[in-house]
């Protein structure tokens, strides 16, 4: 068992996937979908899939935010730098990020002003300490990250920061699982739900999960033996027949969420009325814009913005990858042109995305032992 | 961006926005606004993009430091964690 030394209690592990091999019914195949990205990480990096029998598949789901942004809108932001000479400030995830003329950080090569901040109130920092020029944030994320740029967008009015705005990529996670629940091709049979973007909204959003679509959903942590633990509490729900939303995160999960920052979204943000999600296509209501309070703030009302539709290269099967029906390696591109070093599609930037750590954890492994 | 860093409340600044936070004994400047009721010194939060997003226990604060580190990814959280600029003047 690969890694076994690495977990804290190897014993707990095993008696974990015990314990999964006696609640999966052998005459019958497994869909799970984990949401978020850094469970996608966790289950390559610990080579959890080798804990499970092989009637369990975990699908990768779209909990990856650079992973799912359509390749135009970097081409949108970087339209400001030359537009209004803008400084462009944006979290490293996005920096190596393909548009069409090159990620952020060729074009930063070619001389334009990109800086990369830890934090959006840095953003905000950089525009304080250079008031003769404009400084966009494109910011980007779920729900773990959307309440500090709203902080940030209150202190900038409250400070009236005039050469400050932000660019909302900001998304939200259960639209795109309604979205997923709903496509035609879907054949999940439960969840394992985020963990961080949870101890934001709650628990109570995936209530209909449950309810209307009868599935299972566990909110999980992110240690190889929360993970093992989440399916085994999916098993057993599976087993009785029931379709409920359980926490396995424990209390950094409360049923109503963070309500400061739940109230911050909701001061400065509204629903766009739809989206594009790279892969997933358009989903309404699943993406945050600033509220026209705010439009002082907001590159989107505040420049004329081009409208960049890119179509992400024929062969790359992103979409494919994304909705679980391909695994990474079964792309025509894998390993070939799309590499971490030079990615093609966004699943590949991210240590987030399924391809980039199928690419680190299976592919090298695979490659050092023919090596 | 989807790191969650855990940190220790040192102290609490004047404004009441900002704390001292200690991450193996890094000390940097983190914003705590989105915890309600404010944490006080000695307590564990967990630090997303600069801000406090939830309190923890030091125990789950000591697990998410070990998880870090088994992802490879403990030097990106302490580089995210030094990299924080708004509080220094």
């Amino acid at each position: 068992m690969r890694y076994v030394d690495e977990f804290r209690d190897p014993k707990l592990i095993r008696q974990a996937s015990d314990e999964i091999g006696r609640l999966a019914n052998p005459s019958r195949h497994y869909r799970i979908m984990e949401v978020c990205g850094g469970h996608t990480h966790a289950i390559y990096r610990f080579a959890l899939a080798d804990l499970l029998p092989s009637n369990i598949e975990l699908v990768h789901g779209p909990g990856c935010p650079v992973c799912v942004l359509p390749m135009g809108r970097i081409d949108e932001g970087l339209s400001l730098v030359e537009a209004q000479q803008a400084i462009f400030t944006t979290f490293g995830d996005v920096m190596r990020v393909p548009g069409r003329h090159g990620s952020p950080l060729e074009h930063r090569a070619r001389g334009a002003d990109i800086r990369m901040v830890y934090s959006p109130l840095d953003a905000l920092k950089i525009a304080r300490d250079n008031p003769d020029r404009h400084v966009v944030f494109f910011a980007i994320g779920f729900e773990t990250t959307a309440p500090s740029t709203a902080l940030t967008l209150k202190r900038a009015r409250q400070l009236e920061v005039a050469n400050f705005s932000v660019f909302s990529n900001h998304v939200t996670i259960v639209p795109a699982i309604r979205a997923i629940l709903d496509s035609p091709d879907m054949r999940l049979d439960a969840f394992i739900g985020p963990g961080h973007v949870s101890t934001v909204i709650g628990a109570r959003p995936y209530a209909f999960i449950a309810r209307d679509y009868i599935k299972p959903v566990v909110i999980s942590g992110f240690e190889p033996l929360d993970l093992l633990q989440s399916i085994v509490m999916v098993l057993r729900q599976l087993r009785d027949g029931r379709a409920e939303v359980e926490n396995q995160y424990g209390r950094a999960v409360p049923w109503d969420g963070n309500l400061p920052a739940l109230r911050a979204l909701a001061d400065v943000f509204e629903l766009r009325p739809y989206f594009e999600w790279r892969g997933l296509g358009f989903i309404s209501q699943s993406a945050l814009k600033l509220r026209p309070e705010y439009a002082a703030w907001d590159a989107e009302a505040r420049f004329a913005m081009p409208s960049v539709q890119v179509t992400d290269p024929r062969a790359a099967q992103c979409g494919e990858v994304l909705k679980g029906v391909l695994k990474p390696h079964q792309c025509k591109l894998f390993a070939r042109e799309c590499t971490p070093e030079r990615p093609v599609g966004a699943l590949m930037v991210s240590s987030e995305g399924a391809c980039a750590a199928y690419f680190s954890y299976v592919h090298r492994r695979a490659a050092a032992a023919t090596a | 961006m989807c790191l969650a860093i855990p940190g220790q409340i040192v102290e609490l600044d004047l404004s009441g926005h900002l704390a001292t936070v200690e991450v193996s004994k890094v000390r940097r400047t983190i914003n705590i606004d989105l915890l309600d009721p404010p944490p006080a010194a000695g307590e564990w939060v967990l630090i997303h993009v600069g801000f406090a997003m939830s309190r923890i226990s030091g125990g789950e604060a000591a697990e998410q430091l070990r998880l870090l580190k088994m992802l490879g990814e403990d030097a990106q959280a302490m580089a995210e964690l030094d990299g924080y600029e708004f509080g220094s003047p």
